[in-house]
């Protein structure tokens, strides 16, 4: 029975991370197409796509839209958090599910109702029309992970700040926002990571200036090349080392 | 710092419900005054009220002479230890303490030494750089205490403070208190409902119920000459023994009509008023004293509780001839 476990879980390992292994051993392919048989190590791939200014502009597009898109929707979300934890308001559960509803809503809906709305407003499309996309998808996320942090023990604590003369700024700046530092923190890189990955919204919102995932898009017509592992790898690498800071600001904390 | 506060005809309602019910009370500037109660008679209402995390319904509340009225918690020269302590966790000790001070703009370096004095004031020097979760119960109340003393605040308000701490910690908490609120010299209000604890710490108790206060005093008054049946009964055990024209079951014993009350450790060999033979029913010793229920031989359906000298030997079926001492009586 022992035995059977672990060989479901190598299984379920291996389902899930295959395609990433291929994707990364074939990105050190010493030849020209990314299909077996492995014909060597090399890392002229790696070169080729870090000295392409192409897809080095659209990586730092892309890290530009993650940050400034999760950091805006992360502000957003925790003040909206904030208020509808603490304030009694006519309909809060209705704002509330308001909030949270474009969560379902596919991509694709929210990109194509956004492209309409730029067009008839006369908004040009670019890094920041898909950068207000991917606020509108990380928005409720991050209210969604700050709403169920907060709890009573900040609640009395605000109290207590506000009696020693805090103003609500400060009580929001000192108090509440350190002390919900660990779900602020995993809204923030989930935020990063969706923006980082998204595509379809990125896609449909950018026209002359790019992210990374439309600029591979672009690079995948011309046919498979072990480039296009490579920069699959280096973004994969990205994603991963967010997910891994998440981890350390969860879990390393002190309770 | 200190001031007095003054409680106008105060009522607070919560939707149909009357937390409090037209409260007056005067505390002196540098009084120690415990409210006491039961939970839901309208304490921490009041507390909450004097801090102004409430507006009351009617009435005003006065410290110092100003009125409080519309006045923030932030803007009043109140503080509050909160029952939880509330805390804040991702600050120093001296980050905790020195809160207030840092909201009051005053500099880091001042802060600190400010901080610093207060921890030790409250038996915690040398801790200015722990964190609270790695401190005990008992220390982190400290810090609560520091906390609200940091910014010389001219009335503290106290939220049944001792109310999470073993009981052999609580009554040494209650001696730092009061030792604390001596040499600061501030105004102290304390919500419990623990009567040992307000009687331990108090200058004057108030005993709440119901919205309303049930008898004021000092400890040794309130407790020996209740004005009210309520706070006789929620200040300790108490015998009550009906009067109706001066006549009760166990003959003439007081004149006027209404409840006789006699505190157990009242009654004994001696005393003032005779309660005559009484035959023990009961007896068990309960190291401070022995604890008896004993039945008068004119009234064997009355049954008293009596608390005498360790050194007697009381046993069941003996009779004793009993004597009250502090006696009230109290018309229904």
């Amino acid at each position: 029975m022992r035995m059977l476990s672990w060989l479901y879980l190598a299984l379920a390992y291996a389902f899930v991370f295959l395609p990433v292994v291929v994707l990364v051993v074939f990105s050190f392919q010493d030849g020209r197409l990314p299909v077996p048989p492995f014909k060597g190590f090399s890392l002229q791939w790696y070169d080729k796509v870090l000295n392409d200014s192409g897809l080095m502009t659209a990586l730092w597009h892309s890290a530009l839209v993650a940050f400034v898109s999760s950091a805006l929707a992360l502000v957003m979300g925790f003040l909206a958090a904030h208020a509808l934890a603490r304030v009694k308001l006519p309909g809060s559960v209705l704002m509330r599910g308001l909030l949270i509803a474009p969560m379902t809503v596919s991509y694709l809906i929210i990109a194509l109702g956004l492209l309409t709305t730029f067009n008839q407003t006369g908004v040009k499309l670019s890094l920041w029309t898909a950068g207000i996309g991917h606020v509108v998808i990380n928005l409720p996320l991050c209210f969604a992970i700050a709403y169920a942090a907060m709890g009573d023990h900040q609640k009395n604590a605000e109290r207590a700040a506000r009696d020693l003369g805090a103003t609500e700024m400060q009580v929001l700046w000192h108090i509440s926002a350190p002390m919900l530092a660990p779900a602020l923190a995993a809204a923030f890189f989930l935020s990063v990571t969706f923006s980082w990955d998204e595509f379809i919204i990125a896609f449909l919102l950018t026209r002359f200036d790019v992210t990374l995932p439309v600029e591979i898009w672009s690079m995948l017509r011309s046919g498979l090349s072990p480039a296009t592992n490579a920069v699959g790898s280096l973004v994969f690498l990205v994603s991963i080392s967010a997910v891994f800071g998440m981890e350390i600001f969860l879990f390393r904390r002190p309770k | 710092m200190t001031a007095n506060v003054s409680i106008r005809s105060v009522t607070q309602t919560y939707g149909a419900a009357l937390a409090l019910d037209d409260v007056s009370l005067e505390i002196a500037a540098g009084e120690f005054v415990v409210l006491l109660g039961p939970s839901g008679c309208g304490k921490t209402t009041l507390l909450n009220l004097i801090g102004g995390f409430t507006e009351p319904v009617s009435g005003k509340i006065l410290i110092g002479g100003k009125d409080m009225g519309g006045v923030s918690p932030a803007q009043r020269p109140t503080t509050t230890v909160f029952q939880d302590y509330a805390l804040f966790p991702h600050m120093t000790l001296a980050d905790n303490v020195g809160f207030g001070l840092r909201m009051r703009g005053m500099a880091k370096p001042v802060r600190r030494g400010k901080a610093e004095e207060m921890l030790a004031l409250v038996g915690l020097p040398g801790k200015a750089d722990r964190r609270p979760h790695e401190l005990s119960g008992g220390q982190r109340q400290r810090v609560a205490l520091a906390r609200a003393l940091a910014v010389s605040p001219d009335v503290l308000l106290l939220d049944e403070p001792l109310g999470a701490l073993d009981l052999k910690l609580r009554r040494a908490m209650q001696d730092e208190l009061k030792a604390i609120q001596r040499r600061v010299g501030t105004t102290f209000v304390h919500v419990t409902h623990d009567q040992e604890e307000a009687m331990a710490i108090a200058d004057r108790i108030v005993v709440m119920s119901a919205g309303k206060i049930a008898d004021i005093g000092p400890p040794r008054e309130v407790y020996l000459h209740p004005k009210s049946l309520f706070s006789a009964a929620f200040m300790g055990e108490i015998n009550q023994i009906p009067v109706v024209n001066g006549q009760t079951s166990l003959g003439p014993l007081v004149a006027g009509s209404g409840i006789l009350l006699i505190r157990p450790e009242s009654i004994g060999l001696a005393g003032t008023l005779a309660l005559g033979p009484c035959k023990v029913t009961d007896a068990a010793f309960f190291g401070t004293h022995v604890r008896a229920h004993v039945s008068p031989v004119a009234a064997p359906d009355l049954t008293l509780t009596v608390h005498l000298p360790q050194t007697s030997a009381t046993v069941a079926g003996q009779v004793l001839t009993l004597f009250a001492t502090d006696h009230v009586v109290l018309s229904e």
